[in-house]
C-alpha cells in the first residue's frame, strides 16, 4: 500500500469513531490524571488490512529458523550453561507480554482519543502474538534441549518462584493501579522505550553468541512490533504533557517506573548475560556498556532528556544511581550470587563460574576477584553433595540477604538497605527509591492531593515468608522442584549429567532449616533490631565479599 | 609514500559442539518433554494449550504469593468478583477455535487476501457502474452506519473484556474477537472510500449523519453504545455476542445484507459481509463453549440461569426495539426479496435454538 493510501486509508478509518449520546463507555480503571485539555496526538498509522499480512510474514520467517534450527541440529552446539537461563526467562516474559494486551483497554479508557484507540487496540493483538510465540518457543526447547526439567513446570514454577514473583511486577505493573501510571508510563514510556532494548536485542545477540540463535529469531522479531508501542506512549504522554495537573503525577510515575524497571530487569538481563555466557572474548560487551549504549545513550539522552523542553524534570538522579550500581556497586554480581546461592529453590541449574571466567569479570570490572571471585570458588567446591550442605547453609562469608518490599530484589548493596515500619510492620528496602514508592507514592494521597487510582502493593511479597522454618527439602517438595525419580532436584548447582552420583536430592538438603529474615527482624526486639541492621549494612559491598 | 592502516582484527565468538541435544544423556526426568501442570483436554496436550493455559496465573492454581499489586479500591489481577456469573472451575473453558499466534495471522490475512482481491476485481470489472441508485443509496447508509457499530464492539466491548475475564483463554479469545471485529469494520470502511472514488453516486460521508441521527439506526447505536457502558465483563459478553449479535448483528448481515445483495447487482458486499459472518461463527462458537460451562455448571449452574434470565430481560427488548426501528431499510433496495417479518422470524429461531442449547428459558419477549 502507497504511503498515500495509507494516509487515506487511515484518514477513512478514523470516520469510524463518534460522539456517544445515549452512554458513555464504562470507566472501569480510573486515572488521576486529566486529558482535558489536551491536543490530539496521532499514533504511528497502522490499518489492519496491513498488519495482518506484515505480522504473517514475520510469523512465516520464525517458524521457518525454527524449522531450520530442529533439521540443523543447533542443541548440538548450545552452550547448557545459557539455555538454563531461559528456564527462568521464558518462564517470565509471557506473562508481562500478555498483561501488556490486557492492560490497552486501561489505556483507552482513560485516554480520550479514538486515533490512539486505534493504536493501542492493534498494540493488544501484538501483545498476544508475542506471549504465545515465545511459550512456542519455550516448548521447542522443552523438546529438543537436553535437559527439559523446568521448562516441563514452567508456568507453575513462574507462579511459585522468588525469581518468578520479581519477574511478576514486569507485567502487575502494567495492570493494575492507576491507568495512565500502569499502561502508559510504567509500561510504554519506561519499560519498552527504554528496557526492551536489553531484554529483546542484548540478550538475543548473546544467545546467538552462545549457540542458539532461536532466541534472537523470536525475540527481535517481537522487537519489531514495539516501535509502534513507544509511539502509541509517546502520543499519550505528550497529552498528558499538555495539562500541568498531571505535572507532578508524571515526575512521580516517572521516579517510581525508572526505578522499578531497572531494579528488576538489570537484575535479571545483567545476570543472564554476564553469567549465563560461555563468551569471554575481551571485546564482547560487557552488560555495564550494553547499557550504557542502548539505556543511557539511547534511551535517556535521545528520549527522556529532550522531555526537559515541556518543563518536566526527569530523573537524573536516579539515572545515574542505577549507572552506579551496575558499575561502582556491583548489582549485577550481587543478584548472580543471589541466585546461586538460592539453587535448591531454582527450577534451573547454575553453572560454576571457572578461571576463564574470572579473567574476564576482572577485565570488565576491575576488582572483581576480590570481591567475588573466593565465593564462586566456594561454590564450585561445594557443588556436588555427599561431604557438604548446600552453599546457603555453609559457611562461605555470605549472609542471606533481606527482601526488598518493593521491588523484592533482595537489599544485595547492604549499606543502603533502609529498613522502617510501615503499616505496622517492619520492612526493609533495598534503596531510598523504593522505600518511597512503598510509603509515598503508592498511597491514597500524593504531595497533598488525593490520588485515589494509585494502585497499592499487596500480597505476600516476602517469599522467605512462606516458607518460614521450614526443613529445606519440604520446600522443594512442595514447591515441586523435583525431577521424575521423585528425589533428584531440578535445581543443581553444576552442569554435570553424567553422574547421578553428582545429582542432590531430597535427601541431601534435608536436615536444613530455611527461616525468614523478615519474619527474624519482625520478632527482634528495638536494641536487637538496630545492631543486626547495623552489621547487615557494614557488611556492605566493600566489606562482604571476603569468603571465609 | 603510503601509510599503512592497521585492519582491525574480526572477533567472533567461537562455536564450540556441546552435545546439548534431547537424548544425549539419560538421567531423571531427561524425557519429560510435555507441561506438566495442567491436564490436557484430551490425551496429548493441544499447541493451543500449552501457549495458552496458565500464562495468566491464579491464586487458587499455582500463585502463592497471591497478587502484588492491587488498585485503589480493591484487589489486583483477575478478581473472580468482576462479574455476577460464577464457574466452580473458570479454567475449563478452552477456545474451541484454539487461537493463538498463528492461527490470529494465518486466517486474518487469509480474509485480507480474499477482500483485497475481490475489490481489486471489482474496479476492475467495474462492478458498481451496474449498481442500481437504490442500492447505492442502500450500501452508502445502511453498511456505512454498520461499521461503526463494528468499530465501537472492537475497541469498547471486545478489547475491554479482555482485561478482566479470571483466564487466559477467555481473554485471548475475546482478543481475538476485537481483532476480528476492528479488521471488519476497517473493511467496510475502506470499501466505502472504494466506492466515493468510483464513478458512481455514492456519498462517502453520509454514514456518520445515518449513524449519529437517522431514526431507524438510532436504537442500534442507543444498544451499542448502553453495552459498552456495562461494566460486568461476563454480562458485556453475554448481551453482545448472544444477544445483540443473533437480533441486530446477523438480522442485519445474514438475513438482510447477505439475502440480497446478489439480487441487486452487487456480488462485492457478500464476499466482504461474509468474512464478518465467519468471525461471528467463530467468536460465537467459542461463545457458546463459555455460557454452556456456566449453565452446566455442578454448583453455580441454576444461579447462572436465573442471572442470564435477569440478563436476557434487560437486554432482549433492548435489541428487538433496535431490530424494529431497521425495518424501513427492508424497503430500501429496488429488489426487495425479502421481508423484515421473514428476516426477523429467521434471526429470533435461530436465536432461541441457540437458547436452547445453553439450556436457557426463551424470554417472553421474544413472541411478542
Amino acid at each position: 500500500m502507497s504511503r498515500q493510501s495509507l494516509t487515506k486509508a487511515h484518514a477513512k478509518i478514523t470516520e469510524l469513531s463518534w460522539e456517544p449520546t445515549f452512554a458513555t463507555p464504562a470507566t472501569r480503571f480510573g486515572t488521576d490524571y486529566t486529558f482535558e485539555k489536551a491536543p490530539k496526538k496521532d499514533p504511528l498509522k497502522q490499518i489492519m488490512r496491513s498488519y495482518f499480512p506484515m505480522e504473517e510474514e514475520k510469523d512465516n520467517r520464525v517458524y521457518g529458523a525454527m524449522d531450520g534450527a530442529i533439521r540443523g541440529n543447533m542443541f548440538r552446539q548450545v552452550q547448557q550453561r545459557w539455555l538454563e537461563w531461559q528456564k527462568l526467562f521464558l518462564s517470565i516474559i509471557p506473562f508481562p507480554e500478555i498483561s501488556a494486551a490486557r492492560a490497552m483497554p486501561m489505556a483507552i479508557d482513560a485516554v480520550p482519543n479514538p486515533e490512539i484507540h486505534n493504536g493501542l487496540a492493534v498494540q493488544m493483538i501484538d501483545e498476544v502474538r508475542h506471549s504465545t510465540i515465545q511459550m512456542n518457543l519455550k516448548r521447542l526447547y522443552m523438546n529438543n534441549y537436553i535437559d527439559p526439567a523446568g521448562f516441563d513446570m514452567t508456568e507453575k514454577a513462574f507462579a511459585n518462584n522468588y525469581a518468578g514473583t520479581i519477574g511478576r511486577q514486569f507485567g502487575e505493573g502494567f495492570i493494575t493501579g492507576d491507568a495512565i501510571t500502569a499502561a502508559n508510563i510504567y509500561l510504554t514510556v519506561v519499560a519498552e522505550t527504554a528496557f526492551t532494548n536489553t531484554l529483546f536485542v542484548a540478550m538475543p545477540d548473546e544467545a546467538a553468541a552462545n549457540g542458539d540463535y532461536l532466541l534472537p529469531t523470536v525475540f527481535h522479531s517481537v522487537q519489531s512490533d514495539e516501535s509502534r508501542h513507544i509511539s502509541n506512549g509517546y502520543s499519550i504522554l505528550l497529552m498528558a504533557l499538555a495539562d500541568e495537573r498531571n505535572r507532578p503525577l508524571l515526575e512521580r510515575d516517572l521516579r517510581y517506573a525508572w526505578w522499578n524497571n531497572h531494579c528488576v530487569v538489570d537484575a535479571a538481563i545483567g545476570t543472564f548475560i554476564e553469567y549465563g555466557t560461555k563468551d569471554r572474548r575481551k571485546d564482547r560487551e560487557s552488560y555495564a556498556e550494553m547499557w550504557r549504549r542502548w539505556i543511557y545513550d539511547d534511551y535517556y539522552r535521545s528520549y527522556l532528556l529532550p522531555l526537559e523542553k515541556y518543563g518536566l524534570t526527569i530523573p537524573h538522579d536516579l539515572v545515574e544511581e542505577a549507572w552506579n550500581r551496575i558499575t561502582n556497586k556491583g548489582y549485577v554480581h550481587e543478584v548472580a550470587r543471589f541466585f546461586a546461592t538460592g539453587w535448591p529453590v531454582n527450577y534451573w541449574r547454575i553453572d560454576a563460574m571457572t578461571d576463564k571466567d574470572f579473567e574476564w569479570f576482572e577485565e570488565k570490572y576491575p576488582g572483581w576477584y576480590s570481591k567475588y571471585g573466593k565465593w564462586w570458588e566456594n561454590y564450585n567446591r561445594l557443588a556436588y553433595p555427599g561431604k557438604n550442605k548446600p552453599i546457603a547453609f555453609e559457611e562461605v562469608g555470605y549472609q542471606y540477604p533481606h527482601r526488598c518490599w518493593t521491588c523484592m530484589v533482595p537489599a544485595l548493596i547492604r549499606e543502603d538497605m533502609v529498613t522502617e515500619k510501615v503499616d505496622d510492620q517492619w520492612r526493609t528496602y533495598c534503596s531510598e527509591t523504593c522505600y518511597w514508592t512503598d510509603a509515598v507514592a503508592f498511597r491514597g494521597e500524593y504531595d497533598g492531593r488525593p490520588t485515589p487510582n494509585m494502585g497499592r502493593l499487596t500480597g505476600f511479597r516476602e517469599w522467605e515468608t512462606l516458607h518460614h522454618n521450614k526443613d529445606l527439602a519440604d520446600i522443594v517438595q512442595d514447591l515441586g522442584y523435583v525431577r521424575d525419580d521423585g528425589k533428584t532436584l531440578i535445581g543443581q548447582p553444576h552442569l554435570d549429567l553424567d553422574d547421578p552420583k553428582k545429582m542432590w536430592t531430597l535427601d541431601d538438603v534435608r536436615g536444613n532449616t530455611f527461616m525468614s529474615p523478615n519474619v527474624l527482624l519482625n520478632e527482634m526486639s528495638d536494641a536487637e533490631r538496630e545492631a543486626h541492621i547495623a552489621a547487615y549494612k557494614a557488611n556492605g559491598t566493600a566489606s562482604t565479599h571476603t569468603a571465609a | 609514500m603510503t601509510e599503512t592502516t592497521q585492519t582491525k582484527q574480526r572477533s567472533f565468538p567461537s562455536i564450540e559442539f556441546t552435545d546439548s541435544e534431547a537424548g544425549a544423556l539419560e538421567f531423571p526426568s531427561s524425557q519429560s518433554r510435555s507441561y506438566n501442570y495442567y491436564k490436557p483436554a484430551k490425551l496429548r496436550a493441544t499447541m493451543y494449550e500449552d501457549v495458552t493455559v496458565d500464562v495468566q496465573p491464579d491464586p487458587d492454581r499455582h500463585l502463592s504469593q497471591g497478587w502484588i499489586y492491587g488498585f485503589g479500591n480493591g484487589p489486583g489481577g483477575y478478581p473472580k468478583e468482576w462479574t455476577a456469573a460464577k464457574s466452580s472451575n473458570w479454567h475449563a473453558f478452552l477456545d474451541p477455535n484454539e487461537e493463538w499466534n498463528q492461527t490470529i495471522y494465518r486466517n486474518n490475512s487469509a480474509v485480507v487476501r480474499q477482500v483485497d482481491l475481490g475489490l481489486q476485481n471489482a474496479k476492475r470489472a467495474r462492478a458498481y457502474d451496474a449498481w442500481n441508485p437504490a442500492w447505492l443509496k442502500f450500501v452508502e447508509r445502511n453498511l456505512g452506519a454498520w461499521m461503526h457499530a463494528e468499530n465501537g464492539l472492537a475497541l469498547h466491548v471486545f478489547t475491554s473484556i479482555q482485561r478482566s475475564g479470571p483466564t487466559n483463554m477467555i481473554n485471548t479469545a475475546v482478543a481475538v474477537n476485537a481483532a476480528h471485529k476492528m479488521r471488519f469494520a476497517q473493511d467496510l470502511a475502506l470499501f466505502n472510500l472504494d466506492l466515493s472514488e468510483a464513478d458512481v453516486p455514492f456519498d462517502g460521508s453520509a454514514h456518520k449523519e445515518v449513524w449519529q441521527s437517522a431514526p431507524e439506526w438510532q436504537p442500534t447505536r442507543e444498544v451499542v453504545e448502553r453495552l459498552t457502558a456495562v461494566g460486568d465483563w461476563c454480562e458485556l459478553l453475554f448481551a453482545t455476542n448472544i444477544v445483540f449479535e443473533q437480533l441486530v448483528g446477523s438480522l442485519f448481515r445474514t438475513e438482510l445484507v447477505m439475502q440480497i445483495a446478489a439480487r441487486n447487482g452487487d456480488y462485492i458486499t457478500p464476499t466482504i459481509v461474509g468474512t464478518g459472518e465467519h468471525d461471528y461463527d467463530r467468536d460465537l462458537s467459542y461463545s457458546r463453549n463459555l455460557f454452556r460451562l456456566l449453565t452446566r455448571d455442578a454448583e453455580f449452574g441454576e444461579s447462572n440461569k436465573v442471572l442470564f434470565g435477569e440478563w436476557l430481560a434487560l437486554w432482549v427488548p433492548r435489541c428487538l426495539d433496535a431490530a424494529h426501528a431497521l425495518q424501513p431499510i427492508w424497503s430500501q433496495p429496488a429488489d426487495k426479496s425479502v421481508t423484515f417479518a421473514d428476516s426477523l422470524d429467521a434471526a429470533k429461531q435461530k436465536f432461541r435454538s441457540l437458547l436452547e442449547d445453553l439450556g436457557l428459558d426463551t424470554p417472553k419477549e421474544l413472541d411478542q
